[in-house]
């Protein structure tokens, strides 16, 4: 086909198809047993959002514990259940979903294919992330273990050797953090295989690696990054476990073994993990910010280098995380310098979607409210990076609660938001219709300011010397005003949270009907009917630019002549 | 030292006094004596010397940050869409190397500046020389509880940390050695300064030299099972003279008092003295605390509650009261036993 | 229906990719180097630093029979890779087999050293930090080479019955990837092991 066309937007409506013209199980059974991307898409973020909302009521729960000083409403043992597995939860669960969530979805449409590289293969790690997640949760009831001691998981999300030794944790509590998150982490690797394969060899025609969607770029990116980040935990685990059931010694301090080597195993995934995390919820900006400035991203070429130089940096600063372990003076001071150094990347992002603002025509409807509290927060957030980077001040800084606040910052500041502003934009082509814009503002409005009213509070009881990880606190110590106001900002967060579960559930019947290209944007996914027909393109797109859309909408002056 | 942090403070006056002014809030809110162990109060080298280096790096972020929100700002007023029905398009502009170029350029020059002012700090609190007139204690963190051993003046004291004054014009700084006895801790009283970790089979090291008598609280900073909530820390920093006559006091065996003879029976044929030493009697262990001078401190079971009789029985008839998860078992004695084992813990000077 | 037509001159040109089997095996390789680093670096560590014995010099031989076996197995692969791209089954056949039998081998032969260190020298895997790393990390290499093993008996298998042919050539070169990869990661281990840590 030398000539292959493709249909303009808001050409081919069709109706979409209703679950309730087929019958239940076979319907339900559809979704179980497919290798179709869209579906597993779906499923990724179904599944994310339900651990969110998980995560979240186990956030609830300690801030209501930390409310007042000296409270006894949750005991302690399972004060030290519930933050580890928020954050468990939060990080491997809704954190390393959602970014298959969106890749799996997007990629094929966005770059032209039919479907991901190995089909079989994605929904082989769709259910291997599935079963993790069970595998984690069921912790709560078979976790008691041959001793009766222990249940879910109590050793925070770190998990720091000797106290997760059996001496020190009968029962079966971190068998079972170890053990589901070997099962989710063979997941994210195959997922990760996909993505990387999806992106480099099933491109249509024309779609050269610099004309790639920085989505594309950015998962694709992410996804190598996970590859070497996510082994290196499945591989301490793997000891952590011969230690418990073999009788091993890697972590044994009593038989020679270190404590150190599992801090620093940790946070060799641990550090990357975080970028992993972020990078995808960049991807989400990278898409929505162009499109409601109404101009084309700025510098893309430094966008994509940015990205894989943050990559590549954030392999060597890990030690960040263990300021007061007792490194030598020059090993502190090198990673005092590698961990600024990608401030420096990152600042170039920042200024790059400031300069894509810069001159545009801003339409701020839901996805981009959400982006531009991306940008502005996750600048906070990397400025408390920053300091917190700073290793003599780490000294007091670290495992307090600025700590807590700089990662939230960064973890709901940036990546829920751009989650959210991700789930408004690509809803109307997933479902074939829209979100409805005035339950997503009053949903922004109180996220925003329960986010704010939270997490900015946070930062100031960890510059008082409140340490994290505790259950309660002694009463004259001046933190508990302070820990009124961010227990009060959760909550609203929380109803911030219900008003988008409603959004998603109401919108999917009653929403406006969205048509093929809602938003006005440029790339490919955008060209075919919401939502996709189970083939997504009906012939294979040829494209000329990184816009395509924009092309076809303004043949005067397309893309490929400034390329 | 002191005095070349003291230059960064002008510069950072602005920063400082946004957080001090929420500060000062927040002490204005709560009620009863308060004792804050802010990490802007310091009050020994090491944090004050911090506390200076913060200030300088609030003012550099401090900065960037509105810089770069005041242009975010901006851009969100000055170029949002004006009526729905303006459809056309802005101008295109795909990119240009001089900015790209600029905003490289500039945070590398600011990242410099942040690593090397860094780097001599790291090197000047890690790396200080130990003066011959600093005194040695080496730290013993157990599961929720300090050992705190002066190998030079043979003095084992327990959870509440004694250290004397230290001034510039007779320098007595205290060295720390921190060992653990099972999981990782970190020591850490933010006035006095940063934390450092305390792991087993693994030496670490820190110093401070207090320049204000008094007391000051901190706590285990580093998650080490159920109660690292109540793993708190308590420094006295004591005159030369108190400091003297606390020593003074450690140094002497245990008191043996007649009167509470009984008390004593039970404490060493029950397993009290499997796990507690009380020097001058069978009891040796070495599981939990040292109580042979347990009445010289204000609190009991490492500030889980203050040190007075009824806690002390309420303690020994079921540690869980204060503190659910310690490691220390209710030992099922009768009344009469426990007020037997009151009396003469009570005594224990 | 409106089209339009955005192809141009450049849609004639020719349009390749790279295979998604080679480059899905990169990645794959990619993860597994990172997992051998780890236990490599811990190894590496915790040389010396077992409390009680016995060491590695009282009891590790050198496997150099062993690892010339395995080694030469890449070789022997790469012979088999040649055959088959040329369309010569008969010959890939016996090159494949050939690198079946020195894997194979290689395997008897740790756990003819396995049987040893347990039986005779006592050294488990709870014995002390040098019985705990060593298993581990020989046995993470061991059970690669099962896994190699297993995949290259599946293609004995299928050539056994005819069913491989030139245009298979590809997916045999991507296993062979994997199995030069199981023996470069054999020479990371030997000399760790066997030539640093003894
Ligand atoms: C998505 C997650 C994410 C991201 C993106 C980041 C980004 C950064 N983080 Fe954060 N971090 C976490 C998640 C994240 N972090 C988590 C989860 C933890 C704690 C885990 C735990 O303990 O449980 C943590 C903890 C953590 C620590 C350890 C704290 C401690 O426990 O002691 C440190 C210390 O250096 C740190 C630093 C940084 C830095 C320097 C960045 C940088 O990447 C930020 C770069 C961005 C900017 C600097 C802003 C924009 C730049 C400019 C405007 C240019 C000009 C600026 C300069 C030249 C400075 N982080
Ligand atoms: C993506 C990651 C992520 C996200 C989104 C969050 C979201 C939140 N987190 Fe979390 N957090 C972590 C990652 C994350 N956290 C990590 C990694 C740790 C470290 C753990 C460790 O130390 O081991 C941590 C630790 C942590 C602590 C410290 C615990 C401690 O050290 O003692 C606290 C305390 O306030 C906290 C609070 C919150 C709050 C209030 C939210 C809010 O933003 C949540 C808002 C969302 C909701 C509230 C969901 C709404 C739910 C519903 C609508 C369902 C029904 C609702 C109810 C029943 C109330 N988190
Ligand atoms: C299994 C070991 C064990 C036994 C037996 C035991 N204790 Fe303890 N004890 C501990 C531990 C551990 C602590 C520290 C608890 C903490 O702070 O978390 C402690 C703390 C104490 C304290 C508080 C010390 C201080 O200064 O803070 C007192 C008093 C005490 N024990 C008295 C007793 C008496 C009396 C008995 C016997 C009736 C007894 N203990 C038996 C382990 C034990
Ligand atoms: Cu000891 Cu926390
Ligand atoms: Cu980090």
């Amino acid at each position: 086909m030398a000539d292959s066309t493709y249909p303009l937007p808001g050409s081919l409506e069709t109706t979409p198809k209703r679950w309730s013209q087929a019958a239940v199980l076979e319907w339900l059974n559809s979704w179980v047993i497919t290798v179709d991307h869209k579906k597993l898409g779906i499923l990724y973020m179904l599944y994310s959002i339900f651990f969110l909302l998980v995560g979240g009521a186990e956030a609830i729960a300690l801030r209501i514990q930390l409310f007042h000083p000296n409270l006894h409403i949750i005991s302690p043992e399972v004060f030290n259940r519930l933050f580890t597995m928020h954050g468990t939860t939060m990080v491997f669960l809704v954190g390393m979903t959602y970014i298959f969530g969106f890749a799996n979805y997007l990629i094929p449409l966005m770059i032209g294919a039919r479907d991901m590289a190995f089909p079989r293969l994605n929904a082989l790690s769709f259910w291997l992330t599935f079963f993790g997640g069970i595998l984690l949760y069921y912790s709560f009831i078979g976790g008691g273990g041959l001793y009766g001691a222990g249940n879910a998981p109590d050793t925070m999300w770190w998990a720091y050797a000797p106290l997760t030794e059996r001496a020190f944790s009968p029962g079966h509590a971190p068998d079972y953090w170890a053990l589901s998150l070997i099962v989710t982490g063979f997941g994210t690797i195959g997922a990760s295989v996909n993505v990387i394969a999806t992106a480099l060899c099933m491109r249509c025609k024309g779609m050269t690696l610099m004309r790639l969607p920085l989505l594309v770029w950015l998962n694709v990116v992410t996804s190598g990054l996970a590859l070497i980040t996510i082994t290196p935990l499945t591989a301490a685990q793997v000891m952590l476990l011969i230690d418990r059931y073999f009788g091993g010694h890697f972590f044994d301090t009593q038989a020679g073994g270190s404590a150190v080597v599992w801090a620093h195993f940790f946070w060799i995934f641990g550090h990357p993990e975080v970028y992993v995390l972020v990078l995808p919820a960049f991807a989400i900006a990278n898409e929505v910010i162009p499109v409601f400035s109404r101009k084309a991203i700025f510098g893309y070429p430094a966008m994509v280098s940015a990205s894989v130089a943050i990559a590549f940096v954030s392999l060597g600063v890990w030690a960040h995380h263990m300021f007061t372990i007792g490194m030598s003076s020059a090993g502190n001071a090198f990673f005092v310098l590698s961990t600024e150094l990608v401030g420096i990347p990152t600042g170039i992002k920042i200024f790059n979607w400031l300069a894509t603002m810069w001159g545009g025509k801003i339409r701020f409807a839901t996805p981009m409210l959400f982006c531009t509290a991306f940008v502005v927060q996750f600048l906070l957030a990397g400025l408390t990076g920053i300091m917190l980077s700073v290793a003599p001040w780490n000294w007091q800084l670290h495992s307090s609660y600025f700590v807590i606040a700089h990662f939230h910052y960064v973890l709901v500041g940036a990546i829920v938001f751009c989650i959210f502003g991700g789930i408004y934009y690509w809803y109307p082509k997933v479902t074939g219709r829209m979100l409805s814009e005035k339950l997503g503002k009053w949903h922004f409005w109180l996220f925003v300011s329960g986010f704010h009213v939270t997490f900015d509070t946070m930062h100031i009881p960890g510059l008082m010397g409140m340490p994290r990880s505790i259950y309660t606190y002694e009463a004259n110590r001046g933190w508990g005003t302070l820990n009124m106001i961010v227990s009060i900002g959760g909550i609203i967060q929380a109803i911030a949270v219900l008003i988008f579960a409603v959004n998603l559930i109401w919108s999917y019947f009653k929403g406006k009907v969205a048509g093929n290209d809602p938003w006005d944007a440029w790339t490919l996914e955008w060209a075919i009917p919401s939502p996709p027909p189970v083939y997504n393109f009906a012939t294979d797109p040829v494209v000329t630019s990184r816009r395509p859309l924009w092309d076809i909408k303004h043949p005067e002056d397309p893309d490929w002549k400034y390329e | 030292m002191l005095a070349k942090c003291q230059r960064y403070i002008p510069l950072s006056a602005k920063c400082a006094g946004i957080l001090f002014a929420s500060f000062a809030w927040q002490t204005a809110f709560a009620e009863g004596p308060q004792s804050t162990p802010s990490i802007f109060a310091p009050a020994s080298t090491p944090a004050t010397s911090i506390y200076g280096l913060s200030l300088f790096v609030l003012a550099i972020t401090g900065a960037i940050f509105v810089t770069v929100a005041s242009m975010l700002a901006f851009v969100i007023f000055r170029f949002r869409q004006r009526g729905e029905d303006d459809t056309s398009e802005p101008p295109q502009v795909y990119g240009s190397t001089q900015v790209e170029l600029a905003w490289t350029v500039i945070p590398v020059l600011i990242v410099v500046v942040l690593f090397l002012t860094t780097a001599r700090m790291i090197f000047a609190i890690q790396d200080a020389p130990q003066p011959k007139s600093a005194l040695d204690v080496t730290v013993v963190g157990h599961q929720y509880w300090w050992e705190f051993n002066y190998p030079k003046l043979g003095i084992h004291a327990v959870n509440e940390l004694h250290v004397p004054l230290s001034s510039p014009e007779s320098p007595k700084p205290t060295y720390l050695t921190l060992l653990s006895a099972d999981v990782i801790h970190s020591f850490w009283v933010p006035q006095l300064a940063g934390k450092t970790d305390v792991i087993p089979n693994n030496i670490n090291k820190m110093w401070i030299d207090p320049q204000h008598p008094g007391l000051y609280v901190g706590q285990c900073a580093q998650f080490c099972g159920v109660e690292h909530a109540k793993m708190l820390l308590r420094v006295y920093v004591d005159t030369p003279e108190d400091f003297a006559k606390w020593v003074k006091n450690q140094q002497q065996q245990a008191v043996s008092d007649e009167t509470v003879a009984a008390g004593r029976h039970v404490f060493e044929t029950q397993a009290c003295m499997n796990c507690h030493t009380i020097s001058g009697t069978a009891a040796t262990g070495r599981f939990g605390p040292d109580l042979t001078h347990m009445m010289s401190r204000d609190t009991l079971a490492s500030g889980a509650m203050a040190n007075n009789k009824e806690n002390l029985r309420e303690w020994i008839r079921h540690p869980d009261t204060f503190k659910e998860g310690s490691l220390m078992p209710a030992m099922q004695l009768n009344d009469q036993q426990l007020d037997q084992v009151t009396a003469y813990l009570s005594t224990l000077r | 229906m409106s089209t339009a037509a955005i192809a141009h001159t450049e849609a004639e040109q020719s349009w390749v990719q790279p295979s998604k089997g080679r480059v899905a095996m990169f990645c794959v390789i990619l993860a597994e180097s990172a997992i051998f680093t780890i236990f490599v670096v811990a190894y590496i560590y915790n040389i010396g630093k077992s409390l009680y014995g016995p060491t590695p010099s009282q009891v590790l031989e050198v496997p150099i029979f062993n690892s010339i076996c395995l080694l030469s197995s890449s070789l022997t692969i790469w012979l088999a890779e040649h055959a088959i791209e040329r369309g010569k089954v008969k010959v890939f056949g016996l090159w494949w087999a050939l690198t079946f039998v020195l894997g194979a081998i290689f395997l008897v032969g740790t756990g003819v050293e396995w049987h040893k260190l347990i039986y005779q020298d006592g050294l488990t895997i709870s014995t002390n930090l040098f019985g705990t790393t060593f298993y581990s990390i020989v046995g993470l290499h061991a059970s690669h080479v099962i896994i190699g093993l297993i995949a290259l008996l599946t293609v004995l298998l299928f050539t056994v019955t005819g069913h491989v042919r030139q245009e298979h050539a590809e997916r045999i070169q991507v296993l062979a990837l994997y199995w030069h990869f199981v023996d470069a990661v054999w020479i990371v281990v030997f000399t760790v092991v066997y030539i640093i840590g003894r």
